[in-house]
């Protein structure tokens, strides 16, 4: 998979869909003029993180208005961008959609809901089920929602089903100042996460995360970029707003998986055999 | 078993701290804060933190004493604000205390204390429209986790900068933000009677609960397995029960619920709500 790609670390204002908007068209024609290929932006980009009851009143299908204008401009630029999705059904989900050539190509609903401690989502929205590659004219694009990212599951089937790239939009809180280690202590645990997600998948990791202040909590922001060898290959710092270009190119993916054939060697079928054999156990 | 992670890093704690101010006072317009300045540590650091994300001429800081105040308090209060160059504003309470506290005749410490500190509240709230600024809180983590203050009086503020950290915490920043020696050296006192110190009233000291706390909240140890590891009972208890019995300080009042839809229990908005 060659392409630019533009990870867009915006400050979206909570439950103020026309505002982010703005700041997502600003940010999208900032890409296309810097010749990227590929625009990413944050997990619930469009409407803020912590909405509680507001959940409800920002959601939309994915047909709806706040995504049309988006969709216009991905005929020049691809765009990842995060939103409450209201399903037909009346289901909130925490999505995200892949927009491309005009056309919604793509939309990832977070499977892993963070419920616990400061994070309440299952309160207000559904899970996803499904974990589907993207079929990007630029390459295969698997997404993990932020939480997605802490269990190996969507990782790996991305991984068995061939991806090239892993997209990890984010919204981190900024937590742990402890000087036990440099930095927050919560960025440290996300570059040990993301290294092993590219180390055991050889995928390309884009990690976007937001910036901004939400009733006291702090968005870490420290998007990055790992290349398919665990290596960080590019970080933004402090905790402002900015966008960081990241070339991907096939042939560090390519040379990853012929030096260490792991696709090759994995051996999913004994997952399947063994999950039947523990469905099948008495608990 | 570690309490290491009550070593800070000060730099990136105080970038934080400031980004969370400008973002919070710039949420609702504002961007200028109002600082009730003792002449202690917590406040020293709240006004030093409010000086670099606003600049120190857009903080007023005010300094309230009564008079039984300890003379000292107001000199190192004066110190501070003129180590950070802070606008500077001195409101004696005496007059707008006793008219109330002479009436009913109160003789009682705590209230007394309690008084003098929701006058101090009454003037900073009242002095924030005139300056065009909000009140900035000056309660640390360990005295929220205590109830360590008087509710509605030196609790309030609209955004505190320091609530999350503990006073061993409030002392590192201090020093890396070069706050006066005499501020960073005295022993704490809430300064409501002559001669009192929160550690005296407390019956620990901060290090002690520091540690505690840390272990308990932070780490979540519980009180069983700290006793077990050589940590007094006694002691442990007291913390325990202070931050149990304290928990109404910690939240809104309480709203008794009729309608299907109830303020703070199912009708949830954050204070950012829009913004």
């Amino acid at each position: 998979m060659d392409a630019n790609i533009h990870l867009a670390q915006i400050e979206p204002t909570l439950g103020n869909l026309e505002a982010n908007l703005e700041l997502h068209l600003a940010a999208v024609d900032a890409a296309r003029a810097a010749g990227a290929d590929i625009c990413l932006f944050p997990e619930l980009s469009l409407s803020g993180y912590f909405l509680k009851d507001q959940t409800a009143e920002v959601s939309f299908a994915p047909d709806a208005a706040p995504l049309a204008s988006l969709r216009e401009r991905s005929e020049e630029v691809s765009i990842g961008v995060g939103f409450v999705e209201r399903g037909r059904d009346g289901r909130r989900f925490n999505a995200y959609a892949f927009l491309e050539g005009g056309k919604t190509l793509h939309i990832h609903r977070k499977v892993h809901l963070a419920t616990y401690g400061m994070f309440e989502e299952s309160r207000d929205l559904g899970p996803g089920e499904h974990f589907r590659l993207i079929e990007s004219r630029y390459g295969r694009l698997g997404v993990l929602i932020c939480e997605d990212a802490w269990h190996l599951t969507g990782g790996w089937l991305y991984f068995l089903a061939g991806a090239d790239a892993l997209v990890v939009p984010s919204c981190s809180p900024a937590r742990d100042v402890s000087r036990a280690g440099e930095g927050l202590g919560s960025s440290r645990k996300w570059s040990k996460l993301l290294s092993a997600q590219a180390l055991l998948f050889q995928s390309w990791v884009l990690y976007v995360n937001r910036v901004g202040c939400e009733d006291g909590v702090t968005f870490a922001g420290e998007s990055r970029a790992i290349d398919p060898f665990g290596e960080e290959v590019g970080r933004l710092s402090g905790l402002g707003a900015g966008h960081l270009p990241v070339a991907l190119d096939a042939h560090a993916t390519e040379r990853a998986r012929l030096k260490t054939p792991l696709r090759r060697d994995e051996k999913a079928w004994i997952v399947r055999r063994e999950l039947e054999r523990l469905e099948g156990a008495a608990p | 078993m570690s309490e290491a992670g009550l070593d800070i890093q000060v730099e990136l704690t105080e970038d934080l701290l400031v980004s969370f101010l400008r973002r919070e006072a710039g949420k609702f317009g504002f961007s200028r804060g109002v600082v009730g300045l003792s002449g202690g540590v917590d406040s020293a650091v709240t006004a030093a933190l409010a000086a670099r994300a606003f600049g120190p001429g857009e903080v007023l800081a005010v300094n309230m004493p009564y008079r039984t105040s300890d003379p000292a308090s107001a000199a190192d209060a004066e110190a501070v604000a003129g180590a950070l160059g802070l606008c500077t504003r001195t409101v004696d309470i005496s007059a707008m205390a006793d008219g109330y506290l002479a009436e009913g005749e109160i003789a009682d410490r705590g209230r007394r204390g309690n008084v003098m500190a929701r006058c101090r509240m009454i003037v900073l709230y009242d002095l924030s429209v005139e300056w065009n600024g909000l009140v900035i809180g000056t309660s640390n983590k360990t005295e929220l986790l205590f109830g360590y203050s008087t509710q509605f009086g030196d609790s309030a503020s609209a955004l505190n900068p320091i609530g999350d950290l503990y006073k061993h915490q409030i002392y590192q920043l201090a020093r890396h933000l070069e706050l006066p020696a005499a501020v960073r050296e005295k022993a704490p006192s809430a300064d409501l009677f002559e001669g009192q110190t929160d550690e005296q009233e407390l019956g620990f000291t901060y290090e002690e609960a520091d540690r505690l706390l840390y272990l308990l909240v932070d780490e979540r140890h519980d009180a069983a397995e700290l006793i077990a590891r050589g940590f007094d009972a006694g002691l442990v208890e007291a913390v325990v029960r202070k931050v149990t019995d304290s928990q109404y300080k910690r939240l809104p009042p309480v709203v008794a619920k009729i309608s299907d839809r109830t303020v703070n229990q199912d009708f949830r908005y954050l204070r950012s709500w829009g913004r």
